[in-house]
């Protein structure tokens, strides 16, 4: 049943990403350039997704447990320190340097550009380079 | 039909599959964080790999079914995808998550950390959009 769960959800969200434009890295990178061409479309993406998360999420992890899992997976810490604002700030970089986030970047597999293919392999090296600089 | 519209209908989906995640299995949808959890050969994986095909299924069956035409490849050289993947990488990894964990589930979850974060990745994403496009036109694409 998890699993099924893990495969719905992952598809729901993946039309999501297609729809939205977010599999677009010229739209991305317009939306970015907020001095430029500016492309404002993108904003009612993150904007529908946080509307719905926000009222949802009221009630959702107030529930005793989740219906296929016997407790609640949430992030522990509350610090905000350099370790979360320095690699968002790295993150954001890379995602102005090509047009993808992680989500995006996966899904837009699907349109076979070998550059794509790159860009998720260099993905998953920073992602474990990260892990061995500073493991948690 | 407005220029909104499946941008909005696309934010709600993505918001109503983190909801679902949240109700049926507990677990954040965090792009980044389901990612590096599969490849790390977490206990309890088989979501996630599953959750990760389903990333890539969605949009098959959407531009197939909805006669979406694919977007254009993008015209930016090879070695700034690798540059733009290492960066994310690095920085989800070190950041604790992306759009997706910070941005729409932290948010939605009120955490006072995902949202600075999210201010924080999406000053330097415009940041490094303009500083490519604006200050260095000709050096980078």
């Amino acid at each position: 049943m998890k699993a099924l769960v893990g495969l719905l959800c992952g598809m729901v969200f993946g039309v999501g990403l297609a729809m939205s434009g977010m599999t677009d890295t010229a739209k991305v990178l317009g939306f970015l350039d907020v001095t430029g061409q500016w492309i404002p479309d993108l904003a009612f993406v993150m904007g529908g997704a946080v509307l719905v998360t926000l009222i949802a999420f009221r009630f959702v992890p107030k529930m005793k447990r989740p219906a296929f899992n016997p407790r609640f997976y949430l992030p522990a810490t509350t610090i905000i320190d350099g370790r979360l604002l320095g690699g968002a700030a790295i993150f954001g970089i890379g995602w102005g340097v090509y047009g993808y986030c992680p989500g995006p970047a996966i899904s837009a597999l699907t349109y076979l550009d070998d550059k794509t293919a790159m860009f998720v392999v260099a993905m998953l090296v920073g992602m474990a380079l990260a892990n061995k600089v500073s493991p948690g | 039909m407005f220029a909104y519209t499946t941008p909005l209908i696309g934010g709600l989906l993505i918001g109503a599959a983190s909801v679902a995640l949240m109700f049926l299995l507990g677990r954040i949808a965090g792009i980044a964080g389901i990612v590096w959890g599969a490849i790390s050969a977490q206990p309890d994986n088989l979501w996630r790999w599953l959750f990760i095909v389903g990333l890539v299924v969605g949009p098959v069956l959407y531009h197939l079914l909805a006669g979406v035409p694919n977007p254009p490849p993008s015209p930016l050289p090879w070695w700034q995808a690798v540059a733009g993947g290492l960066l994310v990488g690095f920085g989800v990894r070190m950041g604790s998550g992306c759009t997706s964990g910070h941005g729409v589930c932290g948010i939605g979850r009120l955490s006072p950390r995902s949202l600075a974060a999210t201010c924080t990745f999406m000053a330097t994403g415009i940041a490094a959009v303009y500083v490519i496009r604006h200050l260095l036109p000709g050096v980078l694409v």
